[in-house]
């Protein structure tokens, strides 16, 4: 009957709809990051974050290991207070790990990079990162390198 | 001068009747809602004049749009050595916008105008005045199927098209342009938000899907029930339809990705 | 009691009186007549029986239940009683005859599809087109849109039916049948019927009781036997079809002087 081709097309449309949709989730968005619900988070504090956002990537040598979850300033400290949220894949770095600000290319995004140190104990949620090292602002890099040029000159 | 006041007035509260109207007439279809579960067949039947009619154009559609983006976004970028980037382009601009709001213009002109065409002549022709005397509310028999029909099709539709158009778009990009493919996808994902940008995509398609809906229903529905009624009706619907879209997206960007 | 009985029923469209004060009674399994020049509200007449429109005043009692105070599930319970027959048919056209005889079944019942099958092939059967049950609404003349859309307004097996012109457009002969057919029905089923026309002669000859209106009010009423012999000149003018008498052949308006006075005024 007539009826029975309408069904399977339509159910034909759905599904299509659906893998779309599937599609835009798992290759176009972050989604399967999302979902990994088991990942830790620990805060580092930065002098300056420069361009750091929220969602930025997390990596170490290079491999992607979490993403900013959140940025907040310390009201005392004016600090700038830095969530990152780590796979639980990862549950392995040291607790001595040190956190940088990077540049992906010259204009590129900021990411934070992390050094593992060489500590036994783990991170766990919840703990700081002390060490860091700021966003490198290419303002100051410029004005510096000016600076000292025009001390070397003198 | 006094005549035109007068008129200028009538013609006011005519609209403002008409609002009235169209949103009682939507109270009605939401009341139908809940006795479709019990026959959804009625619903199939109506996904496949709304939606699956539809996806031939949409496909189409997002091919080309996604092809557009990926050749004049590699253009843009190359200035800048950013054509990595392209990927993260072509996919926020179909998710966040071309998705949504051409999937939705395109709608209205090939299902909107069907649905008030279809239900203006049901309305000529006595067959909705004919029901109501068989005891068969047409709100509910005839209205309800069709808008959520549409309001399931759209965000399937919208879906389909941004799909295709980054693959319209990683075509150019990678294969005629020959962007890294690596690049391509992994800029993307990092860039593209699955709640940020494709839930609220998702969310824009199905607001322009209620809208158009009930646009496209009411003025059948409300149609002066001649052959050229029908036919301004239809035309109203088009028109309508693509204002709303449009201010809808502005409101609706603002509020999600404005703040 | 009447199965109907209208009381002081007041009608506008816009500044027009439809109907000003009509007061009508229908009897139970009877055939009353309402009949009119076009243009005199008959259809309307029927729409507000069917509570698709609300009088401006006055009251319609259908089985002792007043019509226009009915909440919306009332008013579509007792719809489900009062069979209508539209003019045009009002067919479904993108369902088979088939399909549109079983229609109400479907919406209403749930019985199984081979007692569907049956109720319908019986109700066609009834109005001599069994053999069309496949074709669509399209493919029919006025004539057979008609009597597919009369075996729909039996199959549920209403206490009334209201007819809206039934013999226009019918040749003589479907005609003739169509005549027996309401009368058989209403006398083998117990129905009621209203049938509006302008067809004298047809309706005059089943016809238990008629009612004339024009200029929204009842003129003259009473048996067809009673009607002829009507000293009424306008009942006279109407039941013989004569052009000339006291029923105006034109919508009432501006005399054709004025509006051609006009017109030269403008220009
Ligand atoms: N929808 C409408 N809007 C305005 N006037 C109408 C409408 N329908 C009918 N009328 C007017 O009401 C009068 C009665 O119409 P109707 O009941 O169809 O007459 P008939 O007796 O021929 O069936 C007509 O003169 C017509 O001008
Ligand atoms: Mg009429």
């Amino acid at each position: 009957m007539q009826n029975k081709n309408t069904e399977i097309t339509v159910g034909m449309f759905v599904v299509a709809g659906l893998i779309a949709i599937f599609v835009l989730a798992m290759k176009v968005s972050n989604f399967a990051e999302f979902n990994d619900k088991e990942g830790y988070q620990v805060v580092a504090e930065f002098e300056n974050i420069g361009g750091l956002k929220v969602r930025s990537p997390i990596t170490m040598a290079g491999v992607r290991v979490g993403r900013v979850t959140n940025i907040r300033l310390d009201p005392e400290t004016f600090n700038a207070m830095v969530t990152l949220k780590l796979s639980s894949e990862y549950d392995g770095i040291p607790i001595d790990t040190a956190a940088s600000i990077y540049t992906a290319g010259l204009l590129g995004e900021q990411y934070i990079a992390l050094e593992a140190g060489a500590e036994d104990e783990s991170l766990k949620d919840g703990d700081i990162l002390d060490l860091t090292q700021p966003a490198i602002v290419l303002e100051q890099v410029i004005g510096q390198f000016l600076f000292s040029k025009a001390e070397g000159d003198e | 001068m006094i005549e035109t006041i007068r008129s200028l007035g009538r013609w006011g509260l005519g609209s403002f009747e008409r609002l009235g109207r169209g949103h009682l007439f939507l109270v009605k279809i939401l009341m139908g809602i809940p006795e479709l579960f019990l026959r959804f067949s009625l619903v199939i039947q109506q996904l496949y004049s709304v939606g699956v009619l539809s996806v031939f154009l949409i496909i189409i559609a997002g091919l080309f749009v996604g092809m557009v983006l990926g050749l004049q976004g590699y253009n843009t970028l190359v200035d800048f050595g950013a054509e990595e980037s392209l990927g993260v382009m072509v996919s926020l601009s179909l998710v966040r916008e071309l998705g949504p709001v051409v999937s939705a213009l395109l709608f209205a002109g090939r299902a909107g105008s069907a649905l008030t065409a279809e239900i203006g002549l049901m309305k000529s022709t006595e067959q909705l005045s004919g029901m109501e005397m068989m005891a068969v509310d047409p709100i509910r028999r005839i209205m309800a199927p069709r808008f959520i029909a549409g309001l399931i099709s759209m965000p399937l539709l919208a879906a389909i098209f941004s799909a295709v158009g980054i693959y319209g778009g990683f075509l150019v990009g990678h294969g005629l342009l020959g962007v890294d493919d690596g690049a391509f996808w992994s800029q993307m994902q990092v860039k593209t938000d699955w709640y940020g940008d494709i839930l609220n995509g998702v969310l824009k398609s199905v607001v322009f899907g209620v809208v158009i809906t009930w646009i496209a229903l009411f003025e059948g529905y409300d149609a002066t029930p001649t052959s050229e009624g029908v036919g301004r009706a239809t035309t109203r619907t088009v028109v309508h339809s693509a204002f709303a879209i449009l201010g809808l997206d502005f409101i609706l960007t603002a509020l999600m990705f404005g703040g | 009691m009447p199965l109907i009985k209208i009381r002081d029923l007041h009608f506008y469209r816009g500044d027009r009186a439809i109907f000003e004060g009509v007061n009508i009674d229908i009897h139970r399994g009877k055939i009353t007549a309402i009949m009119g020049p076009s243009g005199t509200g008959k259809t309307t007449l029927l729409r507000l029986i069917g509570g698709q429109l609300r009088p401006d005043k006055g009251t319609i009692e259908v089985d002792g239940q007043d019509v226009h105070k009915l909440s919306h599930r009332d008013l579509y319970e007792l719809r489900k009683r009062m069979g209508m027959l539209f003019q045009s048919g009002a067919l479904l056209t993108d369902l088979t005859v088939f399909e549109n005889v079983a229609f109400p079944i479907r919406e209403h019942t749930q019985l199984p599809e081979s007692m569907v099958r049956d109720l319908v092939l019986i109700k066609l059967q009834a109005v001599g087109l069994r053999g069309a049950h496949d074709l669509m609404p399209n493919e029919l003349s006025g004539g057979m849109a008609r009597r597919v859309a009369l075996a729909r307004a039996m199959t549920l097996d209403p206490m009334m039916i209201m007819y809206d012109e039934p013999f226009t457009g019918q040749d003589p002969i479907s005609m003739g049948t169509l005549v027996n057919l309401i009368h058989k029905m209403n006398d083998a089923m117990d129905l009621t019927s209203v049938i509006v026309s302008h067809d004298v002669a047809e309706t005059s000859e089943i016809a238990d009781h008629i009612y004339l209106l024009s200029a929204g009010k009842v003129i003259e009423q009473g048996s067809p036997v009673q009607l002829k012999r009507s000293t009424s000149q306008w009942v006279q003018q109407f039941m013989q079809g004569l052009p000339d008498g006291p029923v105006p052949f034109h919508y009432p308006g501006n005399t054709l002087e004025q509006d051609l006075l006009e017109r030269k005024d403008a220009v």
